[in-house]
């Protein structure tokens, strides 16, 4: 019997969670140091999954089937390809990650860590669900913490306010795809909601032109697509720093995830159909996102918004339905996840010891922050899509695949982002981390304890790594490419 | 002869009831009565519940005692459960002031019970109307129970009147039937009521009433604030969910059985559906608007009686099955959330959101539980609520009603934002002097089994549903 | 040994990375450690590249030394270098300069350790430009080469200055400079990045090599690949041209994209402004030389008269606003652009007359010009820096009649100023004599009558070269002595044994091509004649 590694992998946070739960709100540093473990085995397995997924055999691996329901045809059904293995890998990142950023919460921390890792699970589980009952269920287990998480710990202008709009947001899309889901499954005449059946389903024409649009657009608003975009940004600033690594790093990666699997996958007809309009929202989400970008004040929006901006070429990846742009889109959103998830670590080491995050009012933050200072360079390279790291292996296959469609001048519109981000995202470094520090924060400025660095350090390599040797990632996309292309062929 | 077995809870029941009864006077006159009489209720309840799982499981459908009982599993079920919630309310009812040193609090309850029971499988009109009565005359005293509180005695009142008008319009419907049909027994009432004409669409619409107010559907939904509200706080509980359900039962036995003709089934589904849509939206846009967390879930339990009737619209076996499954997820997430309330409200003295601030840092367990609770209200894994309102609206998909799915799924989102609202004022708010610790709120025994209980079956629910939905399929194939 | 030969050209390439990180791991305090070693460490790549020029067969056609490894197998892109003589040329400028720049920041102090492992991965990224045979490789060398200069010029760039951007509001000059720098190329790569990722949709790879021997490599077949709103093949491949011909346009720099480079210049540190002059706007003429005109003939031909056009605007327009200078650095900035402008003029020639004799004259004066100018280019900076470095101001009305005071400087000074202002028998006039006899040649024989024209207009630009020249000699040298400078504190000192060692190789090579080119014309001709025809 093979070892369910998938099945631990999304159990452990939960039940981690569980354990925390029963602990003394007292005991803090038993409640950090449970979470650090769970995240590190987390982190370990979904590592060992990575390396030892058969590239060359392709398709799902990992497979494990508990049948649920079988009235119903609902099992629990795990399994990665080679689009999903990055990403399970990049939520164990984040949460171990996020766990080191997050050790001083002193808030009723047995509530942060069991919350987030609520959501872990949730996370874990969708990327890992292979049925479609499931995935949402881990889909919905992903967006009620982020109600806690932000109301509770996050920052006090806008969090209630932030926290409302995005579990409503992400709600309505979710129950909009779910509606969807329904329907598909009773069409299907399956009697089952295992994907790999209804991968082989053929939908006629019209059912699927009327019904993509609906569950791709539901899952999309979790990804952050114009015009339904608005909590992200909100969402972003106001939640503490861990959550927001979680938010834009794994979260908005499940929204599209979501609606790759569920929306181009098991309605390629609809998606062939509505690939236009999704990369008209696309442009605006990357182009938009990017000139908002550059007029915040807040360092935090700063980067909000270049997530929308850079989630707008997951999508447009997507929307190009060719070979190129779906593995660049599939590197981007590993890509994008840690560079965003470095960012907000650093944006959060920051403001813990400036009380600020008003970029007028930081500066010369470089001198008492070294290590942050050399991440946020790092991560500012991989934003504009600098050669030499992760953002450009991402961004250039996704470019060539707007090339292969019918509006490839699309290309050159994009293109524009590249500079406006390089200008705001420079501008932006400079005036924090260089030039004169104010006076307010000579000597405030207290250096970053060791789990701060581990968690920057490990972060960055997999920015450069992946942008000095492509191979160490693309060639797991490009597994999972084949078979989504297998797909669109056939339809 | 099946002997006993089909009403064995009902006997029993009645045991019990009498045993209370003898046992009351020779207690003392002190808070060790509190203790024995609801333990002693909840305990026999509990010997109740296993009994009739051991000896009154039904076999194939069977109509028994001339027609009056039939012993199926629809039946079976909504009794187990109403077992259940009439335990668990036993266990609140012992820190409920002045309902807890009254064995006559726990007899009533009993009573109720025992009429919900036969409500569920009641197969003749007069037994119905019977079991209706034994069900709601317990009821109305029990929300009366407090004598010295006016909003007591109001809602008691208020109930009763409502109660006894829908009741007689309900009666007159009855004997309606009866006049055109000449029988009295459902099963074979089936053939009588074929086309849609004025006499089957008025004697639906008077049997409705009776049980419309029943689930607190609209426009018959008016009383349920003020009863709900001024209630002692378990009774509310046992109020929206057991004799909700049972209500339900009896539509679902009188929608399969009697108006079950295909001439007149679609369009009173397409009824059902607008009324369904409308329960819903009035209750939660309600809701929206209270500042009382009592009134908060009253307006919020007759939303969900909206969403269970989706099922019943979808009029299939998969539609009865989510439905049932609904009102189980429903009883368990709705006893548990009025607890809670119950608790707090008994503590602080009031009913208010603002009572609730500070309540994660006063009693962290009571806060989850709250929090397990009002999610599993709102729809959201793990917790029962999500695959019960997933299951409805999928029943409702599959039957084509899309747009009723829809209203559905948009009303769940406006009962998402009241619900984390409160949750809002327990986690993140904090009391004036920011002294929780010295407040803490103590959860008594009882109570707190009770809530275990109720938090262990909402998250069995909603992560193990395989088999629980597997029960609520075969009472709803024992229906057709 | 075979290992290391055969992957010579990736040891060159790379040993500049491995410095880097070596120099990181010194120990912080101790100054001299890291300068001696950052400057040891770089003579490595020089050695190995007069290694490189001995075994190079000049005259074989094709690229030598040719190392290739799959890099991005996705999108078919591969790491694949060689050299041929033109970018052979190219790299010994780059690995002869870049010690002596180093060698000249030996007066940095402030975070010297960042300022030589920026400097060092400077080296790689212009290296890798000249030495990729792969469209995409070159691109991300292209933008890795701007990161390290952009915070060269932005960390230890010049203090004191500052520019007023809109709105009223000031910022530090460098910090204008460096973003504009950045900012500038980054756009102008745009239209570059676009035109390779068509390229590489188009043909399905990236490879040089393939691209070169397939002079139909956007035909009507695979043009329905990259469908640009249905526009027909001619006008597509006019597009990505002057896709690529901008974003060269804006590193050479040609008029009228070359507004940042006086900044930029100016702003950088000394050693900064030498490799930036030296090397990096070689990097936008080899990029017309390397990928333009070989990947886009019949549009550089075309369009060559647009080309020659702007060269001599800049020719001209750099002359003047040289002339027009109060600020000594700023002058020679502009003579860069003055400089370049022969170089584009070659090309642009060239382009026109691809394969004939008068053409192959103008490239190779263009490509002697290049090598040429990116020696007296640092040469100027440098001694414009070592004025700095004693007097802390760069206006040429402070200074006077210093010759006396510092006559050692003063020679070398007039040396390089006559290098740049192309006096026979020094470096300069090679290269120019070439381009303008190539560009007469190419407007008589063709017949091209606007090149004859443009030509005649660049000579006058030549005049107002030696104009703007010897007017920053006079200031800074001649006349009466400024008594400031003379005595007390703000007494100068000569130029020391360091300095002169920075100067030194630079100006043997000056006189070495200039009394005796062959030996480096001899390696450019052949290239030419191989590529280009």
């Amino acid at each position: 019997m093979q070892f369910p590694f998938l099945s631990v992998i999304v159990f452990t946070p939960v039940v981690a969670s569980l354990i925390i739960l029963t602990y003394k709100p007292e005991w803090k540093t038993a409640v950090r140091w449970t979470a650090l473990a769970a995240g590190l085995i987390a982190l370990a397995l979904s590592a060992f999954v990575y390396i030892t997924y058969d590239k060359s055999a392709g398709g799902y691996q990992f497979l494990e089937k508990y049948d649920w329901m079988p009235l119903l045809g609902i099992s629990l059904h795990f399994g990665v390809d080679g689009m999903s293995a990055p990403l399970v890998l990049l939520t164990g990142v984040v949460m171990t990650t996020g766990v080191m950023i997050s050790w001083g919460v002193d808030d009723r921390p047995r509530e942060f860590f069991a919350f987030l890792f609520i959501l872990a699970s949730g996370v874990f589980g969708v990327f890992a669900s292979l049925d479609l009952f499931m995935l949402f269920f881990f889909y919905e287990i992903a967006v009620f913490p982020m109600y806690l998480l932000i109301a509770i710990w996050g920052w006090v202008k806008t969090r209630e306010y932030a926290a409302m709009k995005l579990t409503l947001y992400l709600f309505l899309g979710s129950v909009v795809s779910l509606i969807g889901a329904l329907v598909m499954y009773f069409s299907s005449g399956r009697q089952t909601f295992d994907m790999l059946v209804l991968e082989t389903v053929k939908f006629s024409p019209t059912f699927q032109k009327i019904w993509f649009l609906p569950v791709f657009m539901g899952f999309a608003i979790l990804g952050g697509i114009f015009p339904f975009h608005n909590w992200s940004p909100d969402g972003h600033v106001a939640a503490p720093t861990a959550v927001s690594m979680f938010h834009a790093g794994v979260l908005m990666k499940l929204g599209a995830f979501a609606a790759l699997r569920v929306g181009i996958m098991l309605l390629p007809v609809g998606a062939k159909f509505w690939a236009p309009l999704i990369m008209g929202l696309a442009l605006v989400n990357i182009v938009y996102g990017a000139f908002i970008a550059s007029v915040q004040t807040d360092f935090k929006y700063v980067i909000g918004f270049s997530s929308v901006s850079h989630m707008g070429l997951v999508m447009m990846g997507f929307a190009t339905l060719t070979p190129q742009g779906l593995t660049g889109a599939g590197v981007q959103m590993f890509s994008h996840g840690v560079m965003t998830a470095l960012f907000f670590a650093a944006v959060g080491m920051v403001y813990d010891r400036a009380h600020t995050r008003d970029i007028p009012k930081l500066g010369g933050m470089i001198k008492a922050l070294p290590l942050v200072g050399i991440g946020v360079i790092v991560g500012s390279l991989v934003s504009m899509g600098m050669p030499g790291f992760s953002g450009f292996i991402a961004e250039f296959p996704i470019f060539m695949g707007i090339w292969g469609t019918r509006w490839s001048f699309v290309a050159i519109i994009a293109a524009v982002s590249i500079v406006v981000t390089a200008s705001y995202v420079l501008l932006v470094v400079r005036r924090v981390f260089f030039g004169k520090m104010p006076e307010e924060f000579e000597g405030h400025i207290r250096p970053i304890n060791t789990f701060d660095k581990i968690a920057l350090v490990f972060l960055m390599a997999f920015m450069v790594g992946i942008g000095l040797f492509p191979v160490l990632m693309v060639p797991w996309v490009q597994s999972g490419v084949q078979h989504i292309l297998t797909i669109l062929g056939g339809a | 002869m099946t002997g006993v077995a089909p009403i064995l809870p009902e006997i029993l029941l009645l045991a019990l009831g009498v045993l209370v009864l003898i046992v009351d006077p020779f207690l003392k006159r002190d808070e060790s009565r509190r203790r024995f009489l609801g333990w002693f209720t909840a305990s026999g309840l509990l010997v109740t519940l296993v009994l009739s799982l051991l000896f009154a499981r039904p076999a194939a459908p069977l109509l028994v005692y001339g027609g009056m009982i039939r012993f199926d599993w629809l039946g079976f079920l909504f009794e187990l459960f109403f077992l259940l919630a009439a335990g668990v309310s036993a266990l609140f009812f012992m820190d409920a002031e002045q309902l807890n040193y009254r064995a006559e609090a726990y007899l009533l309850l009993l009573a109720a019970t025992l009429g919900m029971c036969l409500m569920a499988s009641a197969a003749d009109l007069v037994m119905l109307y019977l079991s209706i009565e034994t069900t709601s005359i317990p009821l109305y005293i029990l929300a009366g129970f407090l004598k010295e509180d006016e909003k007591s005695t109001e809602s008691g009142f208020k109930y009763l009147l409502f109660g006894a008008l829908t009741s007689a319009v309900m009666l007159y419907g009855f004997s309606l039937i009866y006049g055109f049909a000449g029988k009295t027994g459902l099963y074979d009432l089936g053939g009588y009521f074929t086309s849609f004409n004025a006499l089957s669409i008025g004697v639906t619409f008077l049997v409705l009433a009776g049980l419309a107010f029943k689930v607190s559907l609209f426009p018959f939904h008016f009383w349920a604030p003020d009863v709900y509200e001024g209630a002692p706080t378990p009774v509310a509980g046992f109020l929206s969910t057991a004799s909700k359900a049972a209500g339900f039962a009896v539509i679902l036995r009188l929608f399969t059985a009697v108006f079950n003709a295909d001439a007149i089934n679609p369009n009173w589904s397409l009824i059902l559906a607008i009324l369904a849509t409308l329960t819903m939206t009035v209750g939660n846009l309600i809701a929206l608007t209270q500042k009382n967390a009592k009134r908060l879930l009253a307006y919020s339990s007759i939303a969900h009686a909206g969403y269970a009737m989706v099922g019943v619209v979808a009029f299939s076996q998969f539609g009865m099955a989510s439905a049932v499954f609904y009102l189980i997820a429903y009883l368990l997430t709705n006893l548990g959330a009025f607890a809670v309330v119950g608790l707090v409200g008994r503590v602080t003295g009031s009913d208010d959101f603002s009572a609730y601030y500070g309540l994660s840092r006063r009693n962290p367990g009571l806060a989850l539980a709250m929090l397990v609770t009002f999610l599993s209200l709102s729809g959201m894994p793990p917790f029962a609520g999500f695959v019960a309102k997933v299951f409805v609206f999928a029943a409702a998909v599959q039957s084509g009603w899309v747009w009723l799915a829809i209203a559905g799924v948009l009303n769940s989102i406006v009962g998402l934002y009241y619900y984390l609202n409160v949750l809002k004022y327990v986690y993140l708010y904090r009391t004036e002097a920011q002294d929780e610790d010295k407040h803490p709120i103590a959860v008594p025994r009882p109570f707190l089994v009770g809530l275990i209980v109720l938090v262990i079956g909402i998250l069995l629910l909603g992560t193990v549903f395989g088999p629980w939905f597997g029960f609520a399929a075969h009472a709803a194939a024992n229906l057709f | 040994m075979e290992f290391f030969t055969s992957h010579l050209l990736s040891f060159i390439l790379f040993f500049p990375v491995l410095a880097a990180v070596i120099v990181l791991l010194l120990p912080k305090g101790n100054l001299k450690v890291i300068r001696w070693t950052a400057f040891g460490l770089s003579l490595v790549p020089f050695a190995l590249t007069i290694y490189l020029w001995t075994q190079f067969q000049a005259g074989q056609p094709g690229f030598q030394f040719e190392d290739q490894v799959n890099w991005y197998t996705a999108i078919n892109s591969s790491y694949h270098v060689g050299v041929d003589g033109l970018s052979l040329t190219m790299v010994l400028l780059t690995t002869l300069l870049t010690p002596v720049a180093l060698l000249a920041s030996f007066s940095v102090s402030d975070r010297l350790k960042p300022y030589m492992f920026l400097f060092l991965l400077l080296e790689t990224g212009m290296l890798g430009v000249f030495l990729s045979l792969d469209l995409l490789v070159f691109f991300v060398f292209w933008e890795v080469g701007l990161v390290p200069m952009y915070f060269l010029i932005n960390q230890w760039g010049s203090e004191k200055g500052e520019r007023e951007i809109w709105k009223g509001v000031k910022v530090q000059a460098r910090n204008y400079a460096s973003l504009k720098f950045i900012i500038f190329t980054m756009a102008g790569s745009l239209g570059l990045l676009l035109a390779i990722q068509m390229i590489g949709v188009a043909t399905g790879s990236f490879d040089l090599v393939g691209l070169f021997s397939n002079p139909n490599w956007l035909n009507s077949d695979n043009l329905r690949l990259v469908n640009l709103l249905g526009l027909p093949l001619g006008t597509v491949k006019a597009i990505a041209f002057w896709a690529f011909v901008i974003a060269f346009a804006i590193k050479v720099p040609v008029w009228p994209f070359h507004t940042w480079l006086p900044d930029a210049h100016t702003e950088a540190p000394t050693a900064g402004s030498m490799i930036l002059a030296g090397v990096l706007l070689k990097l936008g003429a080899y990029g017309f030389l390397r990928l333009v005109l070989p990947l886009f003939p019949a549009e550089s031909s075309r369009y060559a008269g647009w080309l020659a056009f702007l060269a001599v605007m800049a020719i001209v327009f750099g002359a003047f606003s040289a002339y027009g200078q109060k600020d000594f650095k700023r002058l020679v900035a502009y003579s860069s652009v003055n400089h370049m402008g022969f170089v584009l003029l070659g090309i642009a020639a060239a382009a026109r007359a691809a394969g004939t004799l008068d053409g192959t004259i103008a490239m190779n004066g263009a490509i002697l010009q290049m090598f040429n100018h990116g020696l007296s280019a640092a040469g100027m900076f440098f001694l414009v820096g070592v004025i700095y470095e004693r007097t802390h101001t760069r206006n040429l009305d402070d200074f006077g009649g210093l010759f006396p005071l510092v006559p050692i400087y003063g020679g070398i000074l007039i040396f390089t100023s006559m290098a740049s202002l192309g006096l026979p028998g020094l470096n300069g006039f090679v290269s120019e004599f070439l381009v303008v006899r190539g560009a007469f040649g190419v407007g008589l024989n063709v017949p091209w009558q606007p090149i004859i024209v443009y030509t005649s207009i660049a000579m006058l630009g030549l005049l107002f070269t030696g104009a703007y020249i010897l007017k920053g000699i006079k200031s800074v040298l001649h006349g009466p002595v400024n008594e400031h400078w003379a005595h007390g504190e703000h007494k100068l000192t000569e130029i020391n044994a360091r300095e002169i060692a920075v100067m030194a190789p630079l100006m043997a090579l000056i006189l070495v091509i200039g009394i005796y080119p062959a030996w480096i014309l001899d390696v450019i001709n052949k290239a030419v004649m191989t590529v280009f025809h």
